[in-house]
C-alpha cells in the first residue's frame, strides 16, 4: 500500500495505492491522524485501491468519526464498483458521500 | 518521542516458533481482541494438556503450534495471549490432549484440530456450496471478528408481543430464485433489498431458521432419481453457536458476513421489523459415536453431550447427539450466546428448536425446575427478548400448553395448527376447539397472556399452505428415502385431485381455502406467523419435508405473485387488517363480559342465529363478535368486528347481532366473492343493505365492520 498525503488551502487530500487490510491498516491510520489535526476535510482518492477489508473499512469510520465529532467532512472519490459494493452490503457506505472526480468532491466542500 | 503503552500486559513473555506471547485471561471465553494481541481462552474439564494451533487464511497447514505452559491454565481453563498476530488473516484452533476413554466419557484425540465452541467466526463455508475446502485439513477453522459495528441510535424494537405479525422465512430461500431480481441472491444483503417487499406485506418481525454456521454438504448423497446433490438446507445442524453462517452472506468470501448481517439488522429495525433467530440447541452437528470430532466432542464430550451410562450418546434430537444443556457449564455457554447475540447483534428474539430438550436433566429424565429455562427467562440482558419455545422433542416430550414459562417463554401453537386444519377439512367435533384458538387458546394459557401462543398453521416442516389443498398426503420421493421420511398427520385435503389440475373448479376452492386459513389465523388472538411464500401461493409439490433440497422446491418464486395476484393482494390485506384493528390484538384473555358498559361483551359468540353458538359435534359453522370498546382490554377504541365461518358445503345464512348507538354493519372480507370482491379498503367498506342477516358462502369466511 502507498500513501500520498498532501494538503492544498484547506483541503488535506489522501491518495491511497494498494490494499487497505489489517496489515496496512495501522500504518495508515497512523499517517492520516497525525494530518487530522490541522483540518476538518478530506479527500480521499480511492481511485487506485483494489482492496478494503474489515480493517480498511474500520480505517475509514475512524477518520469519519474523528472529523464529524469537529463538525468535519469526508469524502470518497473514485470508489469501485466492488468496494462500493462491499460498502453498501455492510452498512459503511451509509456515512460517506461518494463521488467521481476530485472537482466534484471539492465543489461539494467548497 | 516512542510512545510506551501503559500495562504491563501489552508486553510478551515468552517466545515459541517466532510467536511471542504471554499469559491470557481467563474471561470471557474465546478470542478476544486485546491491545497488541489476542486472548485466546478455552476450557475442558478432563484434558491433560492444551496446544494453540494458528494457521494463516485458508493455509494448507499450521505457521505455527503453541503448547500453553501447565502456568497459564487456572482451573479448567487455558488462556494465552498472542502478540502480532494478522488477526484478519488468521484461523486458530486447538489440540486438546487426554483419555480416549469413550465409556467413560472421554474421546481425547491430540491429532485432530478442534474449533473453538467460542469463536465468534468459522472458515470453511465462506461462500454457499463452495467445494474448495472439503478435504482440507482442519475443515472449520475459528476465526477472528471485529466487535465494533456502529449501531448508531439503533435498539432492539420491543415491539409488544401481541402487536406481532412474525413471517418465517430460510434465508437463502427467500432470495435464492432468479425471480427475486435482487443483487446477490441467497444472502443477509439481499433480504435487505426486499424490506420494501416485507413493509408493503405488512408483516413486522422476520424468524430466520438458523444462521447459525453449518455445514451444507453434511450427510450430502445423491438423488437416485435425478443424479441432483441432497444438501443440508435448512441448516438444523449446528457447528458453532456463535458464528453466522458465512455462507449466506455476499461479502462471506471476504469475512464480513458479521458486519452484513448486523447492517440487516439495524436496516430492518429502521423499518420497524424485529429479527427472531431460530436457535439450534439441542444437539450439534457431530452426529452420534460414528460422526466426526470438529469440536465440542474432542474439547470436552462428557461436558457437552448427554451420554449413556455406557458413554453413548442419547438422541432426544433424532439427529444423533444431545447438548448436554443444563449441565453447568453448557448452560452458561448457550446464556453467553444467547446474550451476545441480543447485544452484538442486536437480535430481538429467538425460537428454539426442539425446547423441550433444555428441561431434560444430564440423565435425559424431564426436570420440574430446568435451570437453562429460568436462567434465560431471569436474564438481565434477555430480559427484553421474544423466547418461542417448539415446546417439544423427538425424544417424546410434547409439552404445548405446559412448557415451563416462568412468565415470559411463548410457545410454538401446534395444537392451534392441528385444530385449524382439522376444521377447515370439514372434520366434525372441532368448534369447540376452533374457538379455543381463535380467543388465544385460554383453555391452555389460562395462567399466561394471549401472547402465550405463536399460532401457526404451516411452517417451513410440513405442507406449504397451497400444499395443504392440493394434497391428501405427502409426496416426499425427491427425498430418496422411498416416501418413507416427513410426518404422515398432516390433516390436509387436495379439494378434490391430488396435486395440480386445471379444474377451474378445484382451483377455486383452493385459493379460497387458503383464504380461509389466512383469515382464521389473522383474525385470531395470540401472536401469528406465516410462512414465506404463503402469501402467493408457494408449492412444494406435496413435499412436506424439504430439507435436503437446494431447488426450486424450496426457493420462493417471486413470479407468483403475478400469478396468483388475487391470492397475494388478499393476503396483504387481511395482515394489514390485523394491524388496523387493535381489538384483534388483546394481551389479556377475553372475560366473557361487559367491563366497559358498553352493552356488549368483550367477546360474545354466535352461529346461523344471533346469540346462539353450537358447539354440537356435527356443526362446522361459528361465529364471534368482538366489542370495540373492549379492545386493547379496554384502553383502546375500535370498531366492533363481526366474524363469521361456514365450513359446511353449502352457503348458509346468518342472524346478524345488532348494534347499538346508529352504527351499522359494513363488509370488510368476504372469502366467497371473488377478487376483487373478496375485500374491501379500510374505511371504503360497502355499508349492508340487510343490516338483519348475511350469507355466508360454502366454506367462506365473512368479517363485517360495525361503525
Amino acid at each position: 500500500m502507498e500513501v500520498i498525503i498532501h494538503t492544498k488551502k484547506d483541503i488535506v487530500y489522501i491518495t491511497i495505492q494498494g490494499s487497505i487490510d489489517s496489515k496496512t491498516a495501522g500504518d495508515l491510520q497512523a499517517r492520516i491522524m497525525e494530518k487530522l489535526a490541522d483540518t476538518s476535510k478530506v479527500i480521499l482518492n480511492f481511485t487506485s485501491v483494489d482492496f478494503l477489508s474489515s480493517a480498511g473499512l474500520r480505517i475509514l469510520l475512524m477518520l469519519y468519526r474523528q472529523l464529524n465529532a469537529n463538525g468535519g467532512k469526508v469524502l470518497l472519490v473514485g470508489v469501485s464498483e466492488e468496494i462500493c459494493d462491499v460498502m453498501s452490503m455492510t452498512g459503511f457506505i451509509n456515512f460517506f458521500e461518494l463521488f467521481d472526480t476530485i472537482e466534484n468532491a471539492e465543489n461539494q466542500l467548497n | 518521542m516512542t510512545k510506551f503503552d501503559t500495562r504491563i500486559d501489552f508486553y510478551p513473555t515468552n517466545e515459541h516458533q517466532g510467536i511471542k506471547y504471554r499469559r491470557g485471561r481467563v474471561l470471557p471465553f474465546g478470542s478476544t481482541l486485546v491491545p497488541n494481541g489476542v486472548n485466546f481462552s478455552i476450557y475442558s474439564s478432563a484434558a491433560t494438556s492444551c496446544t494453540l494451533v494458528l494457521f494463516r487464511k485458508n493455509g494448507a497447514t499450521p505457521f505455527a503450534e503453541i503448547p500453553l505452559p501447565d502456568e497459564f491454565r487456572v482451573g479448567n481453563v487455558y488462556a494465552i495471549i498472542v502478540f502480532g498476530l494478522d488477526y484478519e488473516n488468521i484461523e486458530y484452533g486447538y489440540r486438546m490432549d487426554g483419555p480416549y476413554d469413550p465409556q467413560n466419557g472421554h474421546r481425547f484425540n491430540k491429532d485432530i484440530i478442534l474449533s473453538d465452541p467460542y469463536a465468534k467466526a468459522i472458515g470453511g463455508r465462506d461462500v454457499w456450496r463452495d467445494v474448495t475446502n472439503l478435504d482440507r485439513l482442519y475443515p472449520f477453522r475459528s476465526r477472528l471478528v471485529f466487535d465494533d459495528f456502529d449501531w448508531e441510535e439503533d435498539n432492539p424494537l420491543e415491539t409488544p408481543m401481541e402487536d406481532l405479525i412474525i413471517y418465517e422465512i430460510h434465508v437463502r430461500g427467500f432470495t435464492a430464485h432468479q425471480s427475486s431480481g435482487v443483487r446477490h441472491r441467497g444472502t443477509f444483503a439481499a433480504i435487505r433489498e426486499k424490506i420494501p417487499y416485507l413493509l408493503d406485506l405488512g408483516i413486522n418481525c422476520i424468524e430466520l431458521m438458523p444462521i447459525y454456521e453449518f455445514d451444507e454438504y453434511e450427510h450430502s448423497r445423491e438423488n437416485p432419481e435425478t443424479a441432483e446433490l441432497l444438501v443440508n438446507y435448512w441448516g438444523y445442524s449446528t457447528l458453532n453457536f456463535f458464528a453466522p453462517k458465512a455462507g449466506y452472506a455476499a461479502t462471506g468470501k471476504y469475512g464480513m458476513a458479521v458486519d452484513e448481517l448486523k447492517t440487516l439488522v439495524k436496516e430492518l429495525h429502521r423499518n420497524g421489523i424485529e429479527v427472531i433467530l431460530d436457535v439450534v440447541f439441542n444437539h450439534t452437528a457431530e452426529g452420534d459415536h460414528r460422526g466426526p470430532t470438529i469440536s465440542f466432542k474432542g474439547v470436552d464430550n462428557k461436558t457437552y453431550y448427554m451420554l449413556t451410562p455406557d458413554g453413548y450418546y442419547f438422541n432426544f434430537s433424532g439427529t444423533g447427539n444431545t447438548l448436554n444443556c443444563n449441565h453447568p457449564v453448557v448452560r452458561s455457554m448457550v446464556l453467553d450466546c444467547l446474550r451476545y447475540w441480543a447485544s452484538e447483534y442486536h437480535i430481538d428474539g429467538f425460537r428454539f428448536d426442539l425446547a423441550s430438550i433444555l428441561g431434560r436433566a444430564q440423565d435425559g429424565s424431564p426436570l420440574n425446575n430446568p435451570p437453562l429455562l429460568e436462567s434465560l427467562a431471569y436474564d438481565p440482558i434477555l430480559a427484553k427478548c421474544k423466547l418461542i419455545a417448539e415446546a417439544w422433542d423427538a425424544g417424546g416430550l410434547y409439552q404445548v400448553g405446559a412448557f415451563p414459562a416462568y412468565g415470559r417463554w411463548a410457545e410454538w401453537n401446534g395444537k392451534y395448527r392441528d385444530t385449524i386444519r382439522k376444521f377447515l377439512k370439514g372434520e366434525k367435533n372441532t368448534v369447540g376447539q376452533l374457538s379455543q384458538c381463535m380467543q388465544g387458546s385460554p383453555e391452555m394459557y389460562i395462567c399466561r397472556d394471549t401472547t402465550a401462543g405463536i399460532n401457526f398453521i404451516t411452517c417451513h416442516d410440513g405442507f406449504t399452505l397451497y400444499d395443504l389443498f392440493a394434497y391428501n398426503s405427502k409426496h416426499n420421493e425427491a427425498n430418496g428415502e422411498n416416501n418413507q421420511d416427513g410426518n404422515d398427520d398432516n390433516d390436509s385435503w387436495n379439494c378434490g385431485c391430488e396435486g395440480e389440475t386445471d379444474d377451474a373448479g378445484v382451483n377455486f376452492l383452493r385459493n379460497k381455502q387458503i383464504k380461509n386459513a389466512l383469515a382464521i389465523l389473522m383474525l385470531s388472538q395470540g401472536v401469528p406467523m406465516i410462512l414465506m411464500g404463503d402469501e402467493m401461493g408457494r408449492t412444494q409439490y406435496g413435499n412436506n419435508n424439504t430439507y435436503c433440497h437446494d431447488n426450486e422446491l424450496n426457493w420462493l418464486d417471486w413470479a407468483l405473485i403475478e400469478k396468483n395476484s388475487d391470492l397475494f393482494a388478499f393476503a396483504r390485506h387481511i395482515i394489514n387488517f390485523r394491524r388496523q384493528h387493535p381489538v384483534l390484538r388483546n394481551k389479556e384473555h377475553y372475560r366473557n363480559r361487559d367491563y366497559k358498559n358498553s352493552g356488549y361483551a368483550d367477546i360474545t359468540f354466535h352461529g346461523t342465529k344471533a346469540w346462539y353458538a353450537d358447539w354440537s359435534e356435527t356443526n362446522t359453522v361459528f361465529a364471534f363478535m368482538l366489542d370495540g370498546h373492549h379492545a386493547k382490554n379496554g384502553f383502546v377504541q375500535d370498531n366492533t368486528i363481526y366474524v363469521a365461518i361456514n365450513m359446511y358445503w353449502d352457503a348458509l345464512d346468518f342472524d346478524l347481532p345488532q348494534l347499538s348507538e346508529n352504527r351499522k354493519w359494513h363488509v370488510a372480507i368476504n372469502t366467497a366473492m371473488a377478487h376483487p370482491d373478496s375485500f374491501y379498503p379500510h374505511n371504503e367498506e360497502p355499508v349492508l343493505n340487510d343490516q338483519h342477516s348475511f350469507i355466508v358462502g360454502a366454506r367462506s369466511v365473512v368479517v363485517l365492520v360495525g361503525k
